[in-house]
């Protein structure tokens, strides 16, 4: 314990503490999905839950993701509210079909007769040399489809509230977390729990120029802000949290105030989540702006192995360094 | 054992009115009064027919996008079905599903699946829950050839029997992936083997035979209460109809069709319950009339049905908030 009266700990731990809470406060909860049970989960998230909860509710399965997400969206329309991870979100496009085509559709589709209260959570992003089949960031696949909600914690807080919030929504929600923040560590108050899953926060204020981001992408975007504090630019650091529905309200409010706006998005720049934000800023405050906007994205191509080649194809503080200044730069 | 005159009737009854329904179907099709995409069940009456009445209120029945039958079957009442192939809100999907996505939420009717292979993972979850649950319930799954094909199938298939779930898997084999035979697709044709491989109880069934498929569904769902365990029944049949309505049907020739025609689901049946005295002309007869009321009714309500405004357009993506706390409440309070 801390002085606040805060308890040190790890976003991983603060995943299994929400996994935990949600089985033990509502019997219709359960976790499903590749390894979560014996294995203690890919990423260590579940372990110990098996032992705890017992295998009806810590289920193990199959390597099957299109029958085990099919199998999750037929137990939230009958009465479960079941949780279920897939290891990335690269596997999660074997289960695109039952996501986008059944949980997605089948509410409108019926006239509004079914709900599918359904958690689905994945890891995302790079920057572990896991190369082209683990790595890629495609929350903007999901982001783009209306009937999913698609959440991303940045930070403790977040990945300790965000999960009971979307197991009260009657609706399917998506949870991408991005890998690199499992071992994130901070301080989380012994009280911590449900947080709202529909605004962005500003992670830091500012009056320069407002950089808007979220998941993986927020430490370094934060890091810039503070780099660029030392040479008197006050940056303004928008986490998005929400990827569907976006806040608008939150980002062009802010875009409104400073006048300038970056946008860093570890997905491609080509008709990704940048792009959409763009599209908002344009169509919200052009009037506003000072400058063009820029974009710090994933460069256009499958994340490569090597660190180096990983490394550049990354947003990276220096990246997001030298998009502020040229923004600002702009007369 | 033998059907009684009672079930033999309802099942004829049920047979002749999944086939003049669909038929008014092609004719208002024709007429310009449903659109989209229509898939008729024409010939394969006796699966629906015959599988409905081993199932009670509380089972779930997962469907294709050839599922009128089964939706009538099921209990959807024609009016609702006939106003929803009209794109009325009075339908039972409100209009925006359409003839392949015909749902019931009260008659635990889960559509109306266009995507070949799609419901089965559907039906394992709704099984699990109510495995979870400890509710002595059965979820039936129909899905045609086409879907064995698909990955959907062997993952479902594993993934019920591997969890032990009460899944009764229909598979309604009519030869015919839209125009691609079975032997054209399949390196083994053979769809028992293949669902027998999951370790799961598998048989074939006549399903030109409503009291074969009667007897076996009967017997399947009994199994799968008694044991908790999944069950697979291949159902024989052929369509009549061509796949849709923009279908020339260049894959097969109409002397295959006509020798299919010989084994009719309702003149055979009807035939045969002449012989045993169960049913005569005069009792055809009736059912006949009645149906052709029924239908009537049914197109009647289709005509004077409303649309959905087109500021409803965006509702029901989403589950109201409100609502959606009140529905979670409720349901812990129960």
């Amino acid at each position: 314990m801390s002085t606040s009266g805060k308890a040190r700990t790890t976003y991983r731990e603060a995943v299994r503490a929400a996994l935990r809470e949600a089985l033990q406060r509502d019997p219709r909860v359960f976790l499903m999905g590749e390894d979560v049970g014996r294995y203690g989960g890919t990423y260590a998230c579940s372990k110990g839950l098996l032992e705890e909860f017992g295998e009806d509710r810590v289920r193990d399965t199959p390597l099957s993701e299109s029958a085990f997400v099919g199998a999750g969206i037929g137990a939230a329309l009958n009465g479960m509210r079941p949780i279920v991870e897939i290891m990335t979100v690269n596997f999660s496009l074997l289960a695109l079909d039952q996501i986008v085509n059944t949980a997605a559709t089948l509410r409108h589709m019926s006239g509004g007769q079914f709900s599918i209260p359904l958690v689905i959570r994945m890891a995302t992003g790079g920057g572990r040399q896991l190369a082209a089949q683990h790595s890629h960031s495609l929350e903007a696949w999901y982001a783009h489809v209306p009937g999913l909600r698609v959440v991303s914690p940045a930070t403790l807080e977040d990945a300790r509230g965000m999960l009971w919030s979307a197991l009260q929504d009657a609706d399917p929600v998506i949870i991408f977390e991005h890998a690199l923040l499992y071992n994130l560590e901070g301080e989380l108050a012994p009280d911590a729990g449900a947080v709202d899953i529909e605004r962005a926060a500003v992670r830091r204020a500012g009056s320069h120029v407002t950089l808007i981001t979220y998941g993986g992408s927020l430490g370094k975007t934060l890091k810039a802000a503070a780099i660029l504090a030392e040479d008197s630019i006050d940056a303004e650091v928008i986490d998005l949290r929400s990827l569907r529905p976006l806040d608008e309200a939150t980002f062009l409010a802010s875009v409104a105030k400073t006048r300038h706006a970056v946008i860093v998005d570890e997905g491609w720049k080509s008709v990704g989540l940048s792009a959409e934000i763009l599209a908002r800023i344009i169509e919200g405050c052009f009037y506003e702006l000072d400058a063009p906007i820029a974009r710090v994205c994933g460069r256009e191509v499958p994340i490569p192995y090597a660190q180096h080649m990983e490394e550049a194809a990354l947003p990276q503080v220096k990246d997001i360094l030298a998009a502020v200044r040229r923004v600002l730069a702009h007369v | 054992m033998a059907l009684s005159r009672e079930t033999a009737l309802a099942l004829l009854h049920q047979m002749v009115r999944i086939r003049r329904f669909e038929e008014k179907c092609a004719e208002l099709y024709s007429a310009g009064r449903i659109r989209g995409f229509l898939h008729l069940y024409i010939g394969e009456e006796a699966i629906a027919a015959g599988v409905m009445p081993a199932l009670t209120p509380e089972d779930a029945v997962v469907a294709t996008y050839r599922e009128h039958g089964h939706a009538l079957a099921r209990g959807l009442s024609p009016e609702s079905v006939m106003a929803e192939m009209f794109g009325k809100q009075e339908g039972c999907s409100r209009g925006r599903g359409g003839s392949m996505h015909l749902f019931d939420a009260r008659l635990r009717f889960f559509g109306g699946n266009a995507i070949v292979g799609g419901g089965l993972p559907l039906a394992v979850g709704l099984a699990l829950a109510d495995k979870l649950a400890r509710r002595d319930v059965v979820t039936a799954c129909f899905f045609g050839e086409g879907a064995v094909a698909e990955g959907e199938f062997h993952e479902s298939m594993n993934l019920a029997a591997l969890w032990k779930l009460p899944v009764l898997f229909l598979c309604e084999n009519n030869l015919y992936a839209m125009g691609t035979s079975l032997a054209r697709s399949e390196s083994d044709t053979d769809l028992v083997t293949k669902a027998a491989s999951y370790n799961m109880a598998a048989q074939p069934v006549d399903g030109m035979d409503v009291e074969a498929v009667y007897h076996a569904a009967q017997d399947a769902v009994a199994t799968i209460r008694r044991l908790s365990v999944p069950c697979f029944l291949e159902l024989r049949t052929y369509r009549f109809r061509a796949h849709s309505m923009f279908d020339p049907e260049l894959y097969r020739s109409k002397a295959e069709v006509e020798k299919w025609k010989e084994q009719d689901p309702i003149t055979t049946f009807h035939a045969r319950c002449r012989a045993l005295n169960q049913a005569d002309d005069t009792d055809l007869a009736k059912i006949e009339a009645h149906v052709a009321q029924e239908i009537g009714r049914a197109v009647a309500f289709a005509e004077a049905g409303t649309l959905e405004p087109v500021q409803d357009l965006e509702k029901d993506v989403y589950t109201l908030r409100a609502e959606a706390y009140r529905t979670i409440e409720d349901e812990h309070l129960r």
